[in-house]
């Protein structure tokens, strides 16, 4: 039967290069469809009644939600290409524990970082900068989060680098300078081609956040 | 410590430390239940979580695992030959297991935390529907996900079947206060037997604490201060 793969997704979204890193990782074909989140299709609604979030993946006309979710699933369906999960339990652990605590630590300091302005954006970034701190002891000496292997903690961060010129703009501060492994981390990643061609161009991220803020926002 | 040795760092009333427990009964593996000290932290709880500092911790031949859904899929992996499998055979079904379990923990249960925390008839009637509204979703979800099992796995109890169950003393208790019904025959008739069932089951039994025993311990913790 022939694969039907399609993906319901947002170009700036973190979370939707999760999916399309790990599809590319597995040479999967898949059909892209952009999302206008301001006006969400109704095929996003059927398909992701929950949460209407994105990124869906359908496959064979049923969907996965959870970006996280939907790469373990990606792993799984198909395993024999660029293993994403390691196999001992106890790393499986630890990359699911990594993930985790990316998703839960970097929502509200990246919205506020985004949205916000004066006090409360100052303390989002406090936020993120902790969070950049703990990962950044993480990954120590390590090529990858993985180890060796560029593997899920890898995947499930490094859509967040195509953000860091955006962050450091509006919220005043250099990632560059104070995180030089991470940023050494991330060219790493850059090497590898599902990474090359997901990451959108940070220049056009920051573009579109600015734009937002002057014109929804009116912060200038 | 034997190379081998099982400890879980918890508190009896934690529904989240429940997971980890049921999981090492239903896959028969002993563990030494290391209990914290209400409104402290020890140090082996600090050393083991540094990074959220929270309980469920296991120890597993000195080797800590943290967050308690992600400890239940550890268990399931390294004993995979001493019972079960927690997780569903296909890769979809188990994305599915994992999607409710995502969902029980950032909605259904804050939901359910603020009927006990609501103040004044407007706030307890927005929050019951909400819980309500969720209970109708996972009544659903038993239903595609069981397929007619006696549970959400299937034949035996599962990864869904615990992250949802663990906190069934904490409804009861709710129920009781609040004076309003939450799952029942008439508005969850397949989730109404699928609890009678994780409840009595003899993996869930030992942990699930006694109703009135958290009423009371309920009592303690939300005491809200005299004016």
């Amino acid at each position: 039967m022939a694969e039907e793969v399609i993906l319901l997704d947002y170009w700036a979204s973190m979370f939707g290069m999760r999916t399309r890193i790990a599809l590319e990782e597995k040479g999967v074909k898949y059909e892209y469809r952009e999302e206008d989140l301001s006006n969400k299709s109704s095929l996003l609604l059927e398909m992701n009644p929950i949460h209407k979030k994105i990124p869906v993946l359908i496959h064979n006309g049923k969907p996965i939600c959870e970006s996280i979710i939907q790469v373990q699933y990606i792993d799984e369906v198909w395993p024999h290409t660029n293993p994403i999960l390691p196999a001992d339990p106890f790393q499986r652990a630890q990359a699911r524990f990594w993930s985790d605590y990316i998703d839960k630590k970097t929502g509200g300091p990246c919205k506020a970082l985004q949205r916000e302005t004066g006090e409360k954006q100052e303390a989002a970034k406090m936020e993120f900068i902790e969070v950049l701190k703990t990962l950044d002891s993480e990954l120590g000496d390590k090529s990858f989060f993985g180890g060796n292997e560029f593997r899920l903690v890898d995947i499930a961060f490094i859509g967040f680098y195509s953000w860091f010129r955006t962050y450091e703009v509006v919220g005043n501060f250099s990632i560059v300078a104070e995180f030089p492994k991470l940023i050494a981390w991330a060219e790493r990643c850059l090497k590898r081609e599902s990474v090359a061609k997901v990451l959108p161009d940070s220049d056009k991220v920051l573009k579109s956040v600015s734009d937002y803020r002057k014109k929804i926002l009116g912060i200038n | 410590m034997a190379s081998d040795e099982v400890k879980v760092i918890g508190a009896w009333a934690s529904p989240f430390v429940m997971r980890p427990r049921i999981a090492l009964n239903l896959k028969s593996v002993p563990y030494e239940f290391v209990q914290e000290t209400f409104g402290a932290k020890s140090e082996l709880l600090l050393k083991s979580n540094p990074v959220h500092k929270k309980i469920p911790v296991l120890i597993h031949a000195d080797k800590p695992v943290c967050e308690s859904n992600i400890i239940v899929e550890y268990v399931d992996e390294t004993w995979s030959a001493s019972g079960p499998s927690m997780l569903p055979s296909t890769p979809y079904d188990r994305a599915i297991a994992r999607f409710w379990a995502a969902y029980i923990d950032e909605k259904w249960f804050p939901s359910l935390k603020s009927i006990l925390k609501a103040e004044g008839e407007e706030e307890k009637k927005a929050v019951l529907a909400q819980v309500e509204e969720g209970n109708a979703l996972l009544e659903k979800a038993f239903i595609d996900c069981s397929k007619g099992k006696p549970f959400f796995n299937g034949e035996h109890i599962g990864y869904l079947d615990i992250a949802f169950g663990c906190f069934l003393a904490w409804l009861r208790v709710t129920e009781l206060a609040g004076g309003h019904k939450l799952i029942d025959e008439v508005k969850t008739p397949s989730l109404s037997k699928w609890a009678e069932r994780f409840c009595n089951d003899p993996a869930v039994k030992p942990v699930m604490p006694e109703t009135a025993t958290l009423a009371e311990f309920a009592k303690k913790i939300f005491a809200k201060p005299t004016a």
